[in-house]
């Protein structure tokens, strides 16, 4: 369905190099991404600023022509097939609006049926299916300039799927939003998700996004890409461990060790101990613990995929 | 949701990058409901016009009075006096100035979101452009012309094909005009910033369309030039001597003729600049 073969963006930069001098640079923002996404994916492709993401969905939307490489989508090339391909393709930039401005939100829907040619009876399905979903009833009639952010961007949502598109692709749709409108978003794009009939590819810095709707994670930093694979693959990947937090009632004995688990931080002058879980299971582990200590309380901590991100861009 | 997702094929036209008469009527219907949104902007706007049309008119009636045989240019006083309060009222319908919309979206890189939709963005801002200009000819068009007609002689034509070019060379006009601010727009796609082209465009195209002044006050030479070398005049000098019917029937046709081939060409030529920049487009702000 989607399919980048050493795809490559570069743009030219200006740098001053002195008083009147300026010398012209080539920046590479996508250095040679090769990726395929199949129908039903559903695509997290994440990166810190500047790492070359939303060039990437530029290209896949033909808004943005490659330097260099191959890029297919629904074996359109972007560029060239654009207006054939934007009646396949949904997208949704968190930053910017597709709706117009000065028309209330229902005028915006019409005039998108007529941009997209939807037989009146399909368009009425979706939107009514989405008024529902999204809870859009009570804002249709205001301008989308008075809209909240959250409000417009359930509008951005509906207004990108309206045309019925197979692939949906959403440039930091939660970027900005409060907890209840991104939980909104994040259970519609689910639920859009879990139908198996959409494919989705979705930039995000927000990995709570990821967690709750991708099943499989694209890293990109500097324009490569340095991770394809589920969040799984990527924590063993980086050795990110669950850890067990124990309190005890006595600190441990000096030179104490746990099979299958090392120790980590000590804290509260020994009453609080933290264990990586190298390749015990947590229950192993608190027997064993319960065996030699009186533990008064403990917690099993999974494993934080913004540290394991983290640690990836700082490795970058 | 399944509904939702439901098969793209039911709306996959045939003929994809042909826009059908009904898209493009929705996308005219959309830029005249954008105008309509702005009430007080338009009564504001219609006063202006009136109190310009006044120090305009007396101007040129001053000229007028101090002119051989009372006809500068070969109007008479009650041509100049509906060559003005016509102009006036068409100003705005015209649009010719204070259209920064594409170039702005280019800086802004909003300019990605046309880009998406499967309409060519010079056809969609065309049709938003002849609904606002719509708008303007309902709301805008004719206050002044009533404020004109109860202070001044008005002109009224005399041929039977007068009003009918009248119109013709009012949407050639509209359509020419949307060319070359297209075009001056479009300047942003390679200068990020097309603030100083719009500046020349307003200085320029006041002066060269035959707004400040009727341009057949100008040599006869310079008035064929520009005529015949620039789509300028056609934006407003060519609909306002039509209807006054400064010249033969034979010459009034032939300027709406001259017209429509400048309004053909600047589309194209806006078209082309459109197609130029998708290949170097750089989409600004992440």
């Amino acid at each position: 369905m989607i399919k980048m073969q050493e795809l490559r963006k570069d743009f030219t930069v200006r740098v001053k190099a002195g008083r009147l001098r300026r010398e012209k640079r080539t920046v590479a923002a996508v250095d040679g991404v090769s990726l395929t996404v199949e129908p039903g994916e559903m695509v997290g492709y994440i990166g810190p600023n500047g790492a070359g993401k939303s060039t990437t969905l530029k290209m896949l939307t033909g808004v943005l022509a490659p330097t260099s490489g191959e890029v297919s989508v629904f074996g359109l090339t972007p560029v060239p097939q654009r207006t054939r391909l934007a009646l396949r393709i949904g997208v949704v930039f968190g930053q910017r609006s597709q709706l117009w401005w000065d028309l209330p939100l229902h005028e915006s829907f019409r005039l998108l049926r007529h941009i997209y040619r939807v037989p009146p009876a399909e368009h009425e399905a979706r939107l009514r299916r989405c008024r529902e979903l999204l809870d859009l009833d009570g804002f249709l009639d205001t301008p989308v300039r008075q809209l909240s952010l959250g409000q417009r961007m359930r509008g951005e949502i509906t207004a990108a799927l309206l045309h019925g598109p197979k692939v949906l692709f959403l440039d930091e749709p939660t970027i900005g939003l409060d907890v209840v409108s991104k939980q909104a978003v994040r259970s519609f794009l689910a639920e859009l998700g879990a139908s198996g009939d959409m494919t989705l590819v979705l930039t995000t810095h927000d990995l709570a996004d990821i967690e709750r709707l991708c099943d499989r994670l694209v890293v990109i930093d500097h324009g490569r890409v340095v991770h394809d694979g589920t969040i799984e693959a990527l924590h063993a990947r980086y050795g990110s461990r669950r850890s067990l937090v124990v309190d005890l009632d006595e600190p441990l004995p000096p030179g104490f060790a746990l099979p299958g688990a090392s120790m980590g931080a000590v804290e509260a002058d020994g009453h609080r101990v933290t264990f990586a879980l190298d390749g015990s299971s947590a229950g192993a582990a608190v027997a064993g613990l319960v065996a030699v200590a009186s533990v008064r309380d403990l917690s099993v901590v999974e494993p934080d995929i913004e540290d394991v991100v983290a640690r990836l861009y700082q490795a970058g | 949701m399944d509904r939702i997702g439901a098969s793209v094929l039911t709306i996959s036209p045939s003929r994809p990058f042909r826009v059908s008469a009904t898209t493009f009527g929705a996308l005219v219907w959309s830029g005249f409901r954008r105008y309509a949104t702005y009430r007080q902007a338009t009564i504001a706007g219609s006063f202006t016009n009136i109190v310009f049309g006044f120090l305009r008119c007396y101007v040129l009636l001053a000229v007028a009075a101090g002119a051989v045989g009372n006809r500068p240019g070969g109007y008479d006083v009650e041509q100049l006096a509906t060559y003005v309060w016509v102009g006036q009222g068409l100003l705005s319908v015209i649009g010719i100035w204070g259209w920064t919309e594409l170039a702005d979206r280019i800086r802004t890189g909003d300019i990605a979101s046309d880009l998406l939709r499967p309409v060519p963005p010079v056809v969609s801002y065309l049709a938003t452009d002849l609904g606002r200009a719509t708008h303007g000819m309902l709301t805008r068009f004719i206050p002044p012309l009533i404020i004109g007609a109860l202070f001044f002689p008005f002109s009224t034509p005399d041929r039977w094909q007068t009003v009918p070019l009248f119109v013709l060379s009012v949407v050639l006009a509209v359509i020419g005009s949307f060319g070359c601010r297209y075009l001056v727009n479009a300047t942003a796609y390679w200068l990020h910033d097309a603030r100083g082209p719009q500046m020349l465009w307003t200085l320029g195209s006041g002066v060269l369309a035959g707004l400040y002044f009727p341009l057949r006050l100008l040599p006869e030479w310079l008035t064929v030039t520009l005529w015949v070398a620039t789509p300028l005049p056609g934006l407003l000098q060519t609909p306002l001597d039509v209807l006054v019917e400064r010249d033969s029937p034979a010459v009034q046709a032939g300027l709406v003729a001259l017209q429509a081939f400048w309004a053909v060409a600047m589309l194209a030529l806006a078209a082309l600049v459109q197609r130029r920049a998708e290949r170097k487009l750089v989409v600004q702000g992440g």
